[in-house]
């Protein structure tokens, strides 16, 4: 569990990035911090790992006030993925993969073997451990990255934007591909997006955050759907322009739902849900 | 086309191959005071360029210090150096005006490989757990290798080019050729000395630039098909037409197996 309790930044020169922001991410869960840029969003992420240091208030990891520890050791137990990768590219696929395994201390014969094996939890063919960052696509170095960050298999994963970068069927795949692993990794997820989509489909908790750091609301999805805080929150999601409000029209007996310009966004199943 | 063949006629010259005026013995003193210059000024620069490039401090004053120390007239520093610590310490003199010609360049390549790295990069090494010796060591350093190797590359040509003046104050080297040639109007012997000057600095600059080729050779080499791996029957039957990413994890696995 994470806490940021009235947690605030203020920069030297001046910004206000986030402003006494009270927020637990609960364990084995995804939370997802939406925005637009200017939020806060990802220096609120920063601060987990201490990439970002609060001006005032404190960030627990399981009760112990980050402060207190030592900001490479607390790092290398925290998974970190960032848009476009950030891989090293002067390193092979698999060294990269393996980068803080061998900074720890592990032998490269062990850690090259569980570097392999997370290449296939990520679905990368092992044929691409030996290439370097800049001969993959940007889908392939994003799985790259998120098997670097799984590596010390770390019990908090910190997503910044990772799926920024590519395009939006890589984008789906890779989302796809996230939510099957955290089906079966149960990491404590907390990812940064500004795609509102994106944090919907990802996130069992939605932060939506305002300009200057400020929560506007926080809720599962279809809390925060059912009941829009504010107007800020009915434009961020689309509600005010009837993207969110659907109706059913019926077609020659087929029940198509259409929304609040009667654009039709499917039809009705019927039953169970198909999974 | 008569001078070129009396300065080699006397270049390949019997007096020219023995004794201590040899060819070889200069060129060994001339590489001597360069090899000298170029790693004391590797020793300054490349630490404070590290440091300058990873901080992002200082780098005012170092292109300050760099500029100033470029513009100095190498000769007139040489004297006064000379006259200063004495000729007996010649060398001393030497070394320190080659040196100081050296180190602007060295610094330059330094802190500019450091500077190349993607902020990003280096953001992502930090948040991985890096120390910030690592970040510099591991991926700093290597990354900016190739600049670095530039910037040692034109230090190296400039000392070669200006160890000439060694001889100016009585150290021999190729220089001594030219300014004993000028005293008793040997201009196959000035011609000479400066063909091997010139054929010295070519040699040193095709063994930076093959070693600059080599690093980057060893980095993103092209994709060769037979990099792929063998293919699997996974691979052949779906692969060829998706995009590896859109592949599922069970496919990547069966064809590499």
């Amino acid at each position: 569990m994470i806490e940021f309790d009235r947690v605030a930044k203020r920069f030297p020169d001046g910004t206000e990035a986030v402003r006494e922001i009270t927020l637990t991410v609960p364990s084995r869960r995804t939370t997802v911090l939406v925005g637009s840029s200017g939020s806060g969003k990802t220096t609120l992420l920063r601060m987990v790992n201490r990439m970002v240091e609060p001006s005032s208030g404190q960030v627990r990891i399981d009760d112990e006030d980050v402060a207190t520890l030592n900001p490479v050791t607390l790092r290398r137990r925290i998974g970190y993925v960032l848009q476009g990768g950030g891989l090293l590219p002067h390193r092979r696929v698999l060294d990269n993969i393996v980068t803080v395994l061998r900074l720890n201390g592990v032998r490269r014969r062990s850690a090259e073997e569980r570097g392999l094996e997370l290449m296939d939890t990520v679905g990368l063919d092992r044929a691409l451990a030996r290439r370097y960052p800049g001969q993959l696509s940007g889908g392939q170095q994003q799985r790259v990255g998120v098997a670097r960050a799984l590596a010390v298999d770390p019990n908090i994963l910190l997503m910044d934007e990772p799926f920024g970068a590519v395009d939006p069927i890589v984008r789906t795949d890779l989302q796809n591909e996230l939510l099957r692993l955290q089906s079966t990794l149960d990491k404590t997820v907390l990812f940064v997006t500004h795609d509102i989509e994106e944090a919907f489909i990802l996130g069992d908790q939605v932060v939506i955050l305002k300009p200057g750091g400020v929560i506007a609301q926080q809720g599962t999805p279809a809390e925060i759907l059912a009941d829009p805080a504010d107007d800020f929150v009915a434009t961020f999601i689309g509600a005010e322009r009837g993207q969110r409000a659907l109706r059913v029209e019926d077609h020659n007996g087929t029940q198509v739902v259409v929304d609040g310009r009667g654009r039709p966004a499917g039809v009705l199943a019927e039953g169970v849900p198909r999974q | 086309m008569n001078l070129f063949r009396e300065a080699f006629a006397w270049l390949f010259a019997p007096e020219q191959q023995v004794g201590a005026d040899a060819v070889l013995v200069r060129l060994g003193e001339h590489l001597l005071y360069t090899a000298i210059a170029v790693v004391i000024s590797a020793v300054i620069a490349i630490p404070i360029g590290y440091w300058i490039g990873h901080t992002g401090r200082g780098k005012q004053v170092a292109v300050a210090c760099s500029g100033a120390a470029r513009a100095l007239p190498s000769l007139g520093l040489l004297t006064i150096l000379t006259l200063l610590v004495g000729v007996g310490d010649a060398v001393l003199a030497a070394t320190v005006v080659f040196v100081v010609l050296g180190v602007p360049a060295v610094l330059a390549g330094a802190y500019a490989g450091v500077e190349s790295v993607d902020p990003d990069v280096v953001d992502a090494a930090r948040a991985m757990g890096m120390t910030e010796w690592q970040i510099l060591l591991r991926v700093e350093a290597p990354i900016g290798l190739g600049l670095l190797l530039g910037g040692l590359r034109s230090a190296t040509l400039q000392i070669v080019a200006t160890a000439v003046l060694a001889a100016y104050v009585g150290l021999g080297g190729l220089g001594i050729y030219i300014i004993r040639g000028i005293a008793i109007r040997a201009y196959e012997q000035m011609l000479g000395g400066a063909l091997v000057i010139v054929v010295l600095a070519l040699v040193l600059d095709g063994v930076f630039a093959l070693a600059t080729w080599l690093i980057t050779r060893a980095r993103r080499t092209p994709v060769r098909p037979g990099d792929l791996g063998g293919p699997g029957p996974a691979e052949t039957a779906a692969g060829t037409a998706q995009d590896q990413t859109s592949r599922s994890p069970a496919a990547a696995t069966e064809g590499s197996s």
